[in-house]
């Protein structure tokens, strides 16, 4: 806006405001009317839905789900959509910090002097553009349940070397599936597809030492899990096996 | 010689004339109850002048064609101090050490009277906070409310809703159960990744290498001083350029000068 635009639009604002109504009774009217609506949700959200707590937390557990409030789902699905562990940062800070810079800028690129919505085809679509992607990146990870059950046909390997081995393999399966590891990982048809690697040959790529390392001292996101070596070194254990024997 | 009578003494300046229709003065116990609110108002207005303030911020004018959507704002506001008010009821029993936290919010939501009710205000409040704050940023983007002379409450305005966003997450730990846990891990695992601050970011949110117990008591203070406090000045810093600049009008209304100004109505009397 030049000069002449602003004055322009100070002149038609100063009119359109002596025009208007005072901002006490009439505004505060229909915001005390919305405050009570407000008020009125927030109390049947309260009452219907309760505030129920989970299990405690505990740092050695092995059922847990990482899953953040919903309003978050958006940053955690905007992970899965780059996959490329080079490219992690860019997904985790990267694009959520450009974002908000441009928003924070937004008055000083968009400083054109029209208001209408239809007449400012850019700023409009990529209003509609952002609020779709944000809507669709929420279904996404409201959708995206993290799977608690790992159902993988037993490899050949396996069966060969007797009962014993197949048993741990099963138990191991059960510690990976309750550990919320299929909220990031895709095992065969199970879990999701990111934002961590697919697990379903992860065997064949990395023995069991490095498996045991990883899972002790993973890159970012992933939690670690050096406390269940520590408290329960058995399910530890029987978790590796399962990975390694995936191939 | 014939004196001159004295003028009559200057009556007394400090008692201020009588309230126009209440020449015999206050009657009745309504009435000097009348009076009594008034001398207190006006006791208060002589020391701080605020009632010029008052009568500035509710006596301007809002634009011709104001409608629902402008209570947006005002909603998210009153979202939060309902998150403030049921917040205060909570921290009287919450306990944030990481052995006993979990057993405070269980004290709060089977014993104290009203006690899951009011979490669950909370709770759910935090939902209806964030879908407010984004609604409202949608209408002042697509009323183009950012624009000139606004430009600097947009800015406010996302820094507001930032840190609405790092209250949701502060606050989510708090319960102490498994899901806010790990949830939280996660978080601070994705925070640590950034360029640059990423580590440092983590560190401090952690209060250590690892999340410990200090842990907990380091995004209590975050959720319930630093941010709030954080917040709630921004919060006036906004509406006082709200009430200053003004709120826009929707963009399709047309300002037209009063039928008699126009110059093409104007005729000459022959
Ligand atoms: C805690 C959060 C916030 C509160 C309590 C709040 C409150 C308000 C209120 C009461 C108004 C008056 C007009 C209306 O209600 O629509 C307003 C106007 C405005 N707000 Fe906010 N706001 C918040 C967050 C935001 C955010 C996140 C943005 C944008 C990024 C923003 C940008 C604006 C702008 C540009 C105006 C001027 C609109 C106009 O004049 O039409 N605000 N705010």
């Amino acid at each position: 806006m030049n000069k002449q635009e602003k004055e322009q639009y100070l002149r038609d604002y100063g009119t359109l405001k002596s025009q208007g109504k005072p901002f006490f009774p009439y505004a505060v009217a229909k915001d005390g009317a919305m405050a009570i609506v407000v008020m009125a949700v927030i109390i049947a959200m309260a009452i219907v839905l309760g505030a129920e707590l989970g299990p405690k937390a505990d740092p050695t557990s092995t059922t847990y789900t990482p899953r953040p409030e919903w309003y978050f789902f958006f940053l955690f699905e905007l992970l899965k959509v780059i996959k490329p562990p080079a490219l992690v940062p860019l997904a985790t800070i990267g694009v959520p910090t450009i974002c908000l810079i441009l928003l924070f800028l937004l008055p000083f690129y968009d400083r054109g002097p029209e208001r209408r919505p239809e007449r400012r085809p850019i700023a409009t679509t990529a209003g509609i553009f952002v609020v779709c992607a944000i809507g669709y990146l929420t279904y996404l990870g409201a959708a995206a349940g993290p799977p608690t059950e790992i159902d993988i046909p037993i490899p050949a390997n396996i069966s060969s070397q007797g009962p014993e081995a197949v048993t741990n393999f099963k138990a191991g399966s059960a510690v990976v599936a309750q550990s919320g590891c299929a909220a990031c990982h895709q095992f065969g048809e199970n879990g999701n597809s990111g934002p961590g690697p697919a697990l379903t040959n992860i065997g064949a790529r990395l023995p069991a030492q490095a498996i045991q390392r990883t899972l002790i001292n993973p890159s970012a996101p992933m939690p670690s899990f050096s406390a269940l070596s520590e408290e329960s070194p058995e399910q530890f254990a029987q978790m590796v096996g399962f990975l390694a024997a995936l191939k | 010689m014939p004196k001159l009578k004295l003028p009559a003494p200057p009556s007394n300046p400090l008692t201020s004339p009588k309230r126009p229709g209440k020449e015999y003065g206050p009657s009745g116990p309504l009435g000097h109850a009348e009076e009594a609110g008034v001398t207190a108002v006006d006791w208060i207005d002589e020391r701080t002048s605020l009632s010029g303030g008052l009568r500035w911020g509710m006596f301007r004018k809002v634009p011709k064609g104001t409608n629902w959507f402008y209570t947006l704002g005002s909603s998210t506001m009153f979202a939060f101090l309902s998150q403030a008010v049921t917040g205060v009821f909570l921290a009287m029993y919450y306990d944030p050490s990481a052995t006993r936290a979990y057993a405070s919010i269980q004290y709060i939501n089977n014993e104290v009277f009203l006690g899951e009710f009011v979490h669950g205000m909370h709770r759910w409040g935090s939902s209806v906070m964030v879908i407010l704050i984004f609604l409202h940023m949608g209408r002042t983007f697509f009323f183009g409310a950012y624009k000139y002379p606004r430009e600097l409450n947009w800015v406010i305005g996302v820094a507001l809703l930032v840190m609405t966003m790092t209250m949701s997450f502060s606050g989510y730990l708090l319960p102490f159960d498994q899901r806010s846990y790990w949830a939280t891990i996660v978080g601070v695992n994705i925070n640590g990744t950034g360029p640059l601050v990423g580590p440092y970011l983590s560190e401090f949110l952690r209060a250590g290498p690892y999340f410990g117990a200090t842990t907990l008591s380091r995004f209590y203070a975050i959720h319930m001083l630093m941010v709030p406090g954080a917040i709630a000045a921004l919060m006036g810093f906004h509406l006082y350029l709200v009430a200053k600049l003004g709120t826009t009008a929707p963009p399709w209304v047309k300002a037209e000068a009063p039928e008699k100004l126009r110059e093409d109505k104007v005729t000459v009397d022959q």
